[in-house]
């Protein structure tokens, strides 16, 4: 083997998969790996860490391991846990479905506009990231706020007499959701229906099919994979959202991620949060598993990109 | 004072964890202390005085929640060599579980500048003030929009926990915006002392009593949050908040410079009021404690007190300063109270782990109605 193939092979294929592996491995699977541990052992806050090891060597002899199983059982003892999941699923739920209701107009308007100011409307819609996140929520905490500009704007137009609620409310957590999540739902459908043929809806309207109804029967179902692609990446991540409820929600806004807070700071019992972590991340692969294996393939490698 | 978001400062000790690791062998040759407190807490100035004198650079990090200190504390090296507990129930019960070192009192020759009532008061949590110096101290109490609470109810009882737990009251105030601090430690004593129940109980039944009270306000109460009212008072954007005394007063002072005719008034509760105790300690793996004794010195100079304490509006724990600090601080009776008023006020001490959980799972409850 001559040296230059040997390199050529090393840094061929393998390299190329092994360095997202690799990546993976080292920040999410070993995390992952040790906040599962901390779920099965036990809290004592007079240790540093405050919980007790899971192995430990007895007597210097016998290496004694422990799993205590009991943190999981205690998210069922109270309905907050339970509420809290379904809480965070039913907003997860609501947000996408407001980020693919005004998303995907918005990407078909992208996609069917003209070649050369296709760049530009693609960089309206990444433009807010470049400015960071947490400027961008309280920004919207100016514009909702009582004393805020909408409010301000409404009062002066006479629409209102006095000022809207806004702030602090569930309906300011979808706002701040939706604006935060919309990108990642108008990207993937836009390079979905960017790609489409156009060629079929022309076939279509030659054999008679009215522009609506071939949108339905030809466009609707080639988009669903983009559609699929920016659901998951708007879902997933709003189930775990603690920042948006945090400064926009009121008091009623209960979720996973506030229910994980107060289990590791108020608390301070590691275990325990690890435990809702972990549940967390069940209740959201297994549906997403399903999801996978009933599309045969990942929704990434159908929608083209 | 309390302004870094919570998100920032959790993903500071995300960070830190891994840091921590590597940055004080990395810094003790450059002679640097590393200081753990809360934000706007020291005089910057003060702390360039300190590198001018003896060379020694001063890192100054800050957090925005006691929690998010003792998660650092309690997952190991933290790399601080100060930081800054609360006396109760933070510091008692990191004292107890053995966080922090003894002070070497012998390096600290100005320990004869600070206030004796205050070291009294955070015996407490450290039994003969072994391991910590008093810096601020404050009450928590009640900050109000003077011109709105006006308008609304002429005969508010703005000197009164009514405020806030009288459902009659704060119904009043709820379209104008009622914030209270989130935070369990904080609020259930005075709940409690309002009541007429000991504000240092562990009873659960006392607790549920407190429970009640808070649920039956809950509707009114816009926000629990332990930094936002700050804002929300300086803007006129709530009329209500029960919050800690020095945010109060800062929002005060920004509500005054920003001229929009918004005027913020604190109050000590007439029924009696928390004190609260922060304090500066050594953590047992601290990289450089020489430093550490020499910078906790140079901080209870009486020059340095009184400068942080018209930077934060807080009284502090050091008597020798008091003449010091300015009259817009020293005479404002929500920041050093008469002596009639401080004979009301009261501390509390650490609970065992089942009344903590009981008491976050209540707070829960006050918060979600769950």
């Amino acid at each position: 083997m001559t040296p230059p193939g040997f390199l050529r092979r090393f840094m061929g294929r393998p390299t190329v998969i092994a360095i997202p592996y690799g990546w993976l491995g080292l920040f999410f699977l070993v995390p992952f790996l040790i906040v599962l541990t901390i779920s099965l052992s036990t809290a004592d806050t007079s240790l540093t860490p405050p919980f007790t090891p899971l192995i430990d060597w007895v007597d210097h002899k016998a290496l004694q391991v422990v799993l205590n199983l009991g943190n999981y059982m205690f998210l069922f003892s109270d309905d907050l846990y339970v509420v809290a999941y379904l809480n965070s699923l039913k907003t997860a739920a609501i947000s996408t479905f407001f980020c693919l209701l005004i998303g995907y107009p918005m990407a078909y308007a992208m996609a069917r506009a003209d070649k050369g100011i296709r760049p530009i409307l693609l960089m309206m819609v990444i433009l807010p990231f470049w400015t960071s996140f947490l400027i961008r929520i309280y920004a919207w905490m100016g514009i909702l706020n009582n004393n805020g500009l909408l409010n301000n704007l409404l009062l002066w137009l006479g629409v209102i007499s006095e000022p809207l609620p806004l702030m602090n409310t569930p309906t300011a957590v979808y706002i701040g959701i939706v604006y935060t999540y919309l990108p990642f739902m108008i990207l993937p459908l836009y390079s979905t229906l960017e790609k489409m043929d156009l060629s079929l809806l022309e076939a279509a309207a030659d054999l008679g099919c009215r522009p609506l109804r071939a949108f339905w029967l030809i466009t609707l179902p080639l988009s669903l994979p983009g559609m699929i692609a920016g659901s998951m990446l708007v879902f997933i991540p709003v189930v775990g959202e603690f920042v948006v409820p945090e400064l926009l929600g009121g008091p009623e806004t209960l979720m996973i991620g506030n229910v994980l807070w107060a289990e590791f700071f108020s608390n301070r019992d590691w275990p325990l949060a690890s435990a809702v972590a972990v549940a967390m991340l069940l209740l959201l692969v297994a549906p997403i598993m399903l999801l996978q294996r009933s599309q045969g393939g990942s929704p990434h490698a159908r929608g083209g990109h | 004072m309390h302004t870094v978001k919570l998100w920032a400062s959790t993903t500071a000790l995300c960070l830190g964890l891994v840091g921590a690791a590597f940055a004080p062998a990395a810094l003790a040759q450059k002679k640097v202390v590393n200081v753990y407190n809360w934000s706007d807490y020291i005089d910057p100035k003060v702390l360039e005085a300190f590198t001018k004198e003896t060379g020694v650079k001063v890192n100054y990090d800050v957090y925005d929640s006691q929690e998010v200190l003792e998660a650092k504390l309690t997952a190991g090296k933290s790399g601080y060599d100060v930081v800054g507990p609360t006396a109760q129930p933070f510091l008692a019960r990191q004292v107890a579980a053995g966080l922090y070192q003894p002070l070497d009192k012998s390096k600290l020759k100005n320990l004869g500048n600070l206030d004796p009532e205050i070291l009294k008061a955070m015996e407490k949590a450290d039994p003969n003030n072994a391991h910590a110096i008093p810096w601020m101290w404050g009450t928590n109490g009640i900050g109000y929009n003077v011109g709105k609470v006006k308008t609304i109810a002429a005969d508010a009882p703005v000197y009164s926990m009514k405020m806030i737990l009288d459902p009659d009251t704060v119904a009043k105030f709820k379209a104008c915006g009622v914030m209270v601090l989130d935070a369990p430690t904080d609020v259930f004593p005075t709940v409690l002392q309002y009541l007429g129940l000991p504000p240092d109980s562990k009873s659960l039944a006392d607790l549920d009593k407190a429970t009640d009270a808070l649920l039956k306000v809950r509707p009114f109460i816009r926000k629990f949050h332990s930094s936002e009212y700050i804002n929300g008072l300086a803007n006129g954007d709530i009329c209500v908040a029960f919050g800690y005394s020095g945010d109060i007063i800062q929002a005060s002072t920004r509500a005054a410079e920003s001229k929009r005719g918004v005027t913020v008034n604190y109050s000590i509760p007439s029924e009696g009021a928390q004190l609260w105790v922060d304090t500066l300690a050594i953590p047992k793996s601290a990289p450089n404690p020489d430093l550490a004794h020499a910078i906790l010195d140079h901080l209870m100079k009486p020059s340095v007190v009184a400068a942080s304490s018209d930077l934060t509006g807080y009284a502090n724990g050091n008597k020798a300063s008091t003449t010091l600090v300015s009259d817009a601080v020293r005479t404002n009776p929500g920041i050093y109270p008469p002596a009639e008023v401080r004979a009301r006020l009261f501390t509390i001490t650490p609970a065992d782990k089942e009344f903590e959980r009981a008491r976050t799972r209540a707070w829960t409850r006050v918060k979600t109605g769950r």
